[in-house]
């Protein structure tokens, strides 16, 4: 196969309809007679509601409907949770609440209305009488907190999990020196820029319901909806249209969803709801959430001897999906990219009165990123050695591969080293390390930060994930020669609509424009699992490498016969096929064999093939982040004035998307070092609800990124990639922090908690306690 | 009580009759069938909804409809045609400047207006030109570049 596009910056397919305005997001879809919905959500952060009344909203102006926990938590089914753990508790989780509410955002009613203003005018008119309860908000005093959340369970905590190989108190006993931190990772909102909303139609005659939904998931919800519904999987479709972003918040499976489906069964009209993105920030998923006790214990040179992580994870007030498997790839990922005998983590997953958390870009491998990379910097001021120093001590080399963990994994393949030293170059470190002294001299607060980071991708084996790590793919050649892709991968912003393009017209031999990479439809695709956790390229495009493998086959034999020759003797190059002089293109074989009136006799009209690909090992990306900042003395304002990125996930089909993924992951990154926080008050009110309080990053705010790759082949997809997707929120939050505390360590600086605002590092920088 | 009102939308010339609280974005959006003019946010902060009003870059999620009576709207589709795009279009395309597509029209509208008032802006300048445009998915560099080239692109 020629490589024409595969490694090429081939620009989007997709953009020419985006750049116009002309993309079709749920909200861009109207349907004749279509109703919209509008929640009451709670006020409150925990409180028992005594009574509701709807009777004002169901006679105000344009209102069809008004439904609460009563009228329907004996007809829909739990949200449901794929997480599986030993004596995992799972709340029982209504769409609507009952009797209770337990956070801010909690939806109490439906308002179903004929626009969407009257709607929302009508929750207004809903009187809910509550009786307030103490809050549980602090999630390390939760596991101990008199008031429990879910009273059945008798306390807050939802499991509690030990985790990790070697013997640790031994590990830290030989240790020269044990270094101590506690370690705080604030809930973050995901903010896809488009939030969440749904369509739902249901066609009485057909029985048939459909939901458009902004998802990443759209079979795996098709799945879960119908089990919630009570109605035949074949009955039901999804469609996940344009999704405007998700980064892990729309790989879910939300009460909103099951419900609108439901109104619009009992109404037999179309039915939308669109979230206001205050509902996005109370009642989509949060992500990390996590406060932890880090022990790392090392010899004098360097060398680390074992880590422990002691952690409560806060779950929020429910599961939702995944929830409760979001610290255990916090568990797996401790150990960096070192080696590092003896691991344990000690996990107290504990109920607040607050949003679910859940996947968030990283989900759960950023959180071990900033221990492991925080711990490894705390060390080397243990040691007064250079961080780098530090990390080059404990790298295995290239030649250890596949490296085994304590935390029971096996990384593919890496060259640590490789990726570390590219960067020291790009960034000229040792001259950064002259710069900075000299400047301190002068008075500045600079500091330089360093992370070597490695993630896991590809997610993955399906023994190791909830619901079937494989994915699918389908390539059909038409009868009039264009090539259909079908993938169960659900991109939304990823590019794959491009990248799957590049990697069949260089297996077929025919022109990118020719190809038309259709995705989303439950209706249309076969089943698949979705896009989340880096997985598309490396699960689904294998997928795709697979079933064009089988149909080039399938064709090579159609071929052979209208050559009137042996298959084998064929040569398949830019689209034709041929033997002797004679050729055939790809384009006459699918007419031939759609017509099939010339076609071997055991074989099959028509040209598609379909496969399925589950990985053996998840893979696993790496790299080396550089950062240089330095902080305002009168502001305490921070600039990023160098960031240097070099990450190898393997093999590239388009770099361009490559590096569009690492932008933006490290924006995020930046977001959550020095920005966003979650931030509820004591009695569980959100006060960061709206993002005039929840500070996304802006672009004044950004320095510019250097970017550049080395390139391991991961040995577990014939592809040889690894992923990016999550790379950029996994490597660099570290790197940005430890540049800061490096900066402050004059002032006795060993550890700051994120975000690092203004306010925090002024009173440091200015002695204001 | 509905309020007569006439806006030119891409040239079109429209009467409505309004409720006076309906938003100028749920006009363009839900009345004129406009869909590429997004809504990401209530409080005037992301500008997805971002369009040009008499040559102003204004959030049109906090503008009602009738303060744009005897306006001059456009929208991302009366920028440019599948064609013949605008440099700020074309930008985009070229450089990457898009991912998932939602804060696009509203960051393209705001670079083309940008790009009427600085014709050569620096970096630094685009950056601060798109303060009241947030995108979470580019990371802003790509679109920085997309800016550049539309700029140069004019010349």
């Amino acid at each position: 196969m020629a490589e024409k596009y595969v490694g090429q910056r081939v620009k989007r397919t997709e953009d020419p309809r985006l750049i116009q305005g002309l993309g079709h997001y749920v909200d861009d879809i109207k349907l004749a007679d279509m109703l919209h919905v509008a929640f009451l959500r709670s006020m409150y952060a925990h409180a028992r509601i005594t009574s509701i009344d709807t009777s004002e909203a169901l006679h105000a102006p344009g209102v069809v409907a008004v439904y609460t926990g009563q009228d329907v938590s004996s007809k829909i089914g739990q949200v449901p949770c794929g997480a599986a753990l030993p004596d995992l508790k799972v709340p029982d989780h209504r769409v609507l609440a009952t009797d209770k509410v337990y956070f801010v955002g909690h939806p109490i009613a439906a308002v179903v209305a004929t626009d969407r203003y009257a709607a929302r005018d009508a929750i207004d008119l809903i009187i809910v009488d509550y009786e307030e309860l103490p809050a549980v908000i602090d999630v390390e005093g939760a596991a101990s907190n008199s008031t429990v959340i879910h009273e059945h369970f008798g306390d807050n905590i939802a499991y509690k999990l030990t985790a990790g190989e070697g013997d640790i108190e031994a590990a830290l006993a030989s240790a020269d020196h044990v270094v101590k931190q506690r370690l705080v990772h604030q809930r973050l909102a995901p903010i896809a820029m488009e939030p969440r909303g749904v369509l739902a139609r249901y066609l009485p005659g057909e029985k048939e319901l459909t939901l458009w939904s902004s998802t990443q998931i759209p079979h795996l919800m098709r799945t879960q909806v119908a089990i919630m519904l009570g109605i035949p999987e074949n009955k039901l479709r999804v469609i996940a249209p344009e999704v405007g972003g998700g980064f892990g918040s729309k790989l879910n499976v939300y009460a909103e969803e099951a419900l609108l489906g439901w109104i619009a069964m009992q109404l037999a009209r179309p039915v939308k709801w669109i979230e206001t993105r205050r509902e996005n920030i109370q009642a989509t998923i949060h992500g990390r959430g996590q406060v932890g006790y880090i022990e790392i214990g090392c010899k004098n040179d360097g060398t680390i001897t074992g880590l422990r992580y002691n952690v409560f994870a806060d779950m929020g007030a429910y599961h939702q999906l995944l929830t409760p498997a979001i610290p255990t790839l916090t568990g797996l990922m401790l150990s960096g990219c070192y080696k590092i005998p003896a691991i344990q983590m000690n996990t107290t997953a504990v109920f607040t009165n607050k949003m679910a958390t859940d996947a968030y870009r990283g989900a759960g491998r950023p959180e071990a990123t900033h221990v492991i990379e925080r711990a490894m910097d705390m060390v080397a001021a243990k040691l007064k050695m250079d961080p780098v120093e530090v990390r080059r001590r404990n790298f295995p080399t290239p030649e250890e591969f596949p490296f085994k963990t304590a935390t029971g994994l096996f990384y593919d393949s890496g060259n640590y080293v490789g990726a570390l030293d590219k960067a020291l170059e790009m960034a000229d470190y040792s001259k950064l390390r002259k710069d900075q002294a000299a400047a301190r001299k002068d008075g500045k607060i600079i500091g330089v930060g360093v992370s070597t980071y490695v993630e896991i991708c590809a997610i993955g084996p399906s023994a190791a994930t909830p619901a079937g790590g494989w994915e699918s793919a389908t390539v059909r050649v038409e009868p009039t020669g264009k090539v259909t892709v079908l993938t169960g991968a659900s991109p939304h912003g990823q590019g794959q609509e491009t990248s799957f393009a590049q990697i069949a017209a260089d297996a077929l031999g025919v022109d990118l424009n020719d190809i038309a990479v259709v995705h989303g439809d439950t209706a249309i695709v076969q089943y698949g699992i979705g896009t989340f956790g880096s997985r598309a390229t490396a699960v689904g495009g294998t997928a795709l490498v697979l079933a064009l493998e089988e149909l080039t086959k399938k064709a090579t034999r159609f071929a052979a016969h209208l050559l009137e020759a042996e298959p084998e003797s064929l040569q398949f190059e830019d689209g034709k096929f041929s033997t002797d002089g004679k050729s055939v293109s790809i384009q006459e074989v699918a007419l031939a064999a759609h017509l099939a009136r010339n076609i071997p006799a055991d074989m099959d009209p028509g040209l598609s093939a379909t496969r399925f690909f589950e990985p053996k090992n998840f893979t696993f990306p790496f790299g080396t982040h550089i950062v240089v900042s330095e902080i305002d003395r009168d502001t305490g304002d921070v600039k990023l004035t160098k960031y240097v990125a070099v990450d190898d996930c393997g093999k590239v089909i388009n770099p361009m998307l490559v590096e569009g993924q690492i932008h933006g992951g490290i924006v995020q990154s930046i977001g959550q070092a020095l920005y966003e926080e979650l931030v509820y008050d004591d009695q569980g009110q959100l006060v960061t609800g709206t993002l005039m309080d929840y500070a996304v990053p802006k672009a004044a705010m950004i320095p510019w990124l250097e970017l550049d790759r080395t390139e391991t082949p991961s040995p577990v997809n014939p592809l040889g990639v690894k992923g990016v997707g999550e790379a950029g929120t996994i490597g660099a939050t570290p790197a940005i922090v430890n540049s800061i505390v490096d900066a402050l360590s004059p002032f006795g600086i060993t550890h700051l908690d994120m975000p690092l605002r203004p306010e925090l590092l002024w009173k440091i920088v200015n002695n204001a306690g | 009580m509905k309020k007569a009102i006439s806006v030119t939308v891409n040239g079109v010339v429209h009467h409505q009759d309004v409720e006076p609280r309906l938003l100028l974005v749920h006009l363009l959006r839900d009345v004129l069938n406009l869909t590429g003019t997004h809504i990401g946010c209530e409080t005037s902060i992301c500008g997805a909804c971002t369009v040009i009003i008499d040559g102003q870059a204004v959030k049109s999620c906090t503008i009602l409809a009738v303060q744009a009576d005897g306006a001059s709207v456009t929208t991302i589709e009366g920028l440019g045609t599948e064609a013949n795009l605008h440099p700020v279009q074309e930008g985009f395309w070229e450089h990457h400047g898009l991912q998932c597509g939602y804060c696009t029209p509203g960051m393209i509208m705001a670079g083309a207006q940008l790009l009427d008032r600085i014709s050569s802006p620096t970096a630094d300048q685009i950056r601060h030109g798109l303060e009241g445009n947030l995108c979470r998915c580019t990371g802003y560099q790509n679109i920085v570049e997309a800016i550049q080239y539309a700029a140069s692109k004019a010349k």
